[in-house]
């Protein structure tokens, strides 16, 4: 089955690239393989027929947030010398939610049953005509109150661009 | 108070709304550059075609020698000294008995040396030669690597018997 | 011949095409530069110095490679590829002409006809600044940094308008996002609904705002003066690419000129009918069709080139704008316009049909 080659592949690859987000020493490695875990969940996308979806995960996570990071990142000084020294409070406070986030991830692994791979039936459903219907049919209220929420942030932002204009 | 009447006042006006656009501008400036691309090059391929000098242009120098082949100066001096940049020196040395058919006069230039880099082609060694020994040519000094292979001796500026350099344009500029 | 075949073919011919355009665009470059300028340019390799792209590639393939020392290896590597790359993936969903037919059996020329393919190029088209702002900042150069940070702060601001830009292209053919539904969409139907010419139906005809802000985002996209801030020669000694050498450079440069044939091609299939001409379904009539297809082909390369030379007519013409005023145009005047854009559309579809 070439299908399922390529999402073992896939899924072998979005798992490796997560890894090395974490353990990567030089945050710019860190974004980069960051984008290549983006690749391969719009390859995921794109095997489960959902284009629409997988193109807008480029443009937006991989094209323009990832973008985004690797500028921030990039203008901060890397030099190991000027690492600050972190307080034993912090180490603690990173130690108590690492712990409990590995809590919630143990218990919700231990109540989902593995199923077996089944290759998805052809839909059309991931298709932007169809993406489209629902979320101006089904999901009009949710799809609005985003709206409304990222006109907010933009409004916010022009506000405080604005400020020092009297 | 107004001196003349073609002052002009500089004033900053607020442009209007079609200036705001700017696109006016950026088509009128294609314009410009549009036409040019269908105007007349000004280069020459340089190598093949060159460019022709005016008749009074004042290039490398050249020492003359007469109908016989015998160089004309005497090593008089005087183009030395006329030089405002001092950039001529010489040796002068007495004619041999059998040198007649190099030289014209009884005395002659056994060094004679141009520094390329001081001299400023004024002419004036040119005005100053009583000889007619020394001219600029419209030749153009060649380039070298090193300071030291400026400095011309005869070599350089004594024309060939067999390749002549033809000065009477400039001949005629002062022949009144 | 199978379609997979033929796929291939068509690939390896698209690379070659795309190397060959953008290697002939540095010649073009220099020769529209030196016209525009009252020169006439290289002329020295070959007849009318058609050589000299051949001889700046042995060049710089010959140069010697230097890594800066205290750069980062592996990302210094890896900038170039990735530009290159992507700026090359683009060319696969443009319909290049009309489809062949052999035997009863049609060949699109086109590599995939996705259904989200002018999504696509945006998505791949905003991959690129990875490529500029890896190498910057492997480079370890001051000047590289700043070309790199300018790059992708330009990248982001522009690409909004285009894609707003985009969008009034797409309600007017129906909400497809095809690039060859497009196509097609201009080649079919009068043209303000009363001038009957086949292949005619252009979509710049009604929306000339929207072509001109895809035109000025696609100048800043190819980092193309007026917007070449990235790599301004006079204040950043280069820009991004100021370490580079060798074919490093040279990957650099090539893919800024595969980037201008790439966004030339777009403009041509958005606004200008892709391989649409006047009178193309005249010819259908009298010529057999592979014939037609092989002069639509021509045809889009036709418009490709017209605007490959708009690209450098306007370097020519216009200086490099300051980077606050790049900000202003793209985020107080060209996003408010396309938004207004893209409503009054809507609104004109909504009340007059189609």
């Amino acid at each position: 089955m070439s299908s399922q080659l390529i999402f073992f592949i896939l899924a072998a690859l979005s798992i490796m690239s997560a890894l090395f987000v974490v353990f990567s020493k030089n945050p710019i490695y860190s974004v980069i393989w960051l984008i290549v875990c983006f690749f391969s969940i719009a390859g995921h996308y794109i095997m489960l027929n959902a284009q629409f979806l997988a193109i807008v995960h480029i443009i937006v996570y991989a094209g323009a947030i990832m973008v985004l990071m690797l500028f921030t990142v990039m203008l901060l000084n890397l030099n190991k010398a000027t690492e600050p020294h972190k307080p034993l409070l912090y180490k603690l406070a990173a130690m108590v939610s690492g712990g409990l986030m590995l809590l919630v991830l143990l218990a919700s692994m231990r109540s989902t049953q593995l199923g077996e791979y089944a290759s998805p039936a052809y839909t059309e459903s991931g298709f932007v005509q169809n993406v489209g219907m629902v979320l101006f049919t089904e999901f009009l209220l949710p799809f609005e109150m985003t709206s409304v929420l990222f006109i907010a942030a933009m409004i916010g932002a022009v506000v405080l661009a604005k400020k020092e204009v009297h | 108070m107004q001196l003349t009447n073609r002052s002009k006042v500089v004033t900053q006006p607020e442009m209007t709304w079609v200036e705001k656009l700017y696109l006016p501008a950026i088509f009128s400036g294609l314009q410009i550059t549009i036409k040019h691309l269908f105007r007349k090059k000004a280069t020459l391929k340089y190598p093949e075609v060159k460019k022709e000098f005016a008749s009074v242009y004042r290039g490398m120098h050249v020492l003359k020698r007469d109908e016989q082949g015998r160089e004309n100066c005497t090593a008089c001096g005087l183009c030395a000294v006329s030089c405002p940049a001092e950039a001529i020196t010489m040796d002068a040395a007495e004619r041999k008995k059998g040198e007649e058919h190099l030289y014209r006069e009884e005395k002659y230039a056994a060094k004679y040396e141009i520094n390329m880099l001081r001299c400023i082609y004024c002419g004036l060694c040119e005005e100053a030669c009583p000889k007619d020994a020394i001219y600029l040519t419209d030749r153009i000094v060649p380039s070298e690597y090193t300071r030291g292979e400026f400095v011309f001796g005869k070599d350089m500026l004594v024309e060939k018997i067999d390749d002549r350099v033809d000065v009477s344009k400039r001949k005629k500029e002062y022949s009144i | 011949m199978s379609i997979i075949l033929f796929k291939a073919i068509l690939v390896v011919l698209l690379f070659l095409i795309s190397l060959g355009i953008a290697a002939y665009s540095t010649y073009a470059e220099r020769k529209v530069a030196a016209f525009l300028q009252d020169r006439i340019g290289p002329d020295r390799a070959g007849p009318f110095g058609l050589l000299q792209p051949i001889a700046d590639g042995v060049k710089m393939f010959l140069k010697e490679e230097i890594i800066p020392t205290m750069s980062d290896k592996f990302l210094f590597i890896l900038g170039p590829s990735v530009f290159m790359v992507t700026t090359l993936m683009v060319s696969a969903v443009i319909p290049w002409g009309m489809p062949l037919e052999f035997g009863g059996e049609t060949y699109a020329l086109q590599v995939a006809d996705i259904n989200i393919g002018i999504l696509y190029v945006l998505g791949v088209v905003s991959l690129g600044v990875y490529g500029i702002m890896i190498g910057g900042w492997a480079s370890n150069n001051k000047y590289a940094l700043l070309g790199a940070i300018r790059a992708s702060s330009q990248m982001i601001s522009y690409e909004l308008a285009m894609g707003m830009s985009v969008v009034a292209i797409l309600l007017m053919t129906n909400g497809s996002l095809s690039i060859n539904n497009i196509v097609e969409a201009q080649g079919t139907g009068k043209l303000y609904g009363f001038i009957n010419v086949s292949g005619m139906n252009w979509n710049v005809f009604y929306q000339p705002v929207a072509f001109l802000i895809f035109l000025i985002c696609a100048f800043a996209e190819a980092n193309r003066t007026p917007f070449d801030l990235p790599e301004s020669e006079s204040e950043l000694i280069g820009g991004f690419h100021t370490e580079y050498s060798s074919m490093k450079l040279g990957l650099y440069l090539f893919g800024e000129y595969i980037n201008m044939f790439i966004s030339s091609a777009i403009i041509a299939c958005l606004f200008f009918g892709g391989y649409n001409f006047p009178g193309i379904d005249y010819l259908g009539t009298i010529l057999p069709h592979n014939m037609v297809s092989i002069i639509s082909v021509l045809v889009m390369f036709g418009k490709i080139f017209f605007f490959i030379f708009l690209f450098m007519w306007v370097r020519w013409t216009i200086p490099r704008f300051r980077y606050d005023q790049l900000m202003r145009l793209g985020w107080q005047i060209l996003m408010p316009i396309a938004i207004v854009n893209v409503l009054l559309t809507a609104a004109a579809i909504t009340l007059f049909g189609n």
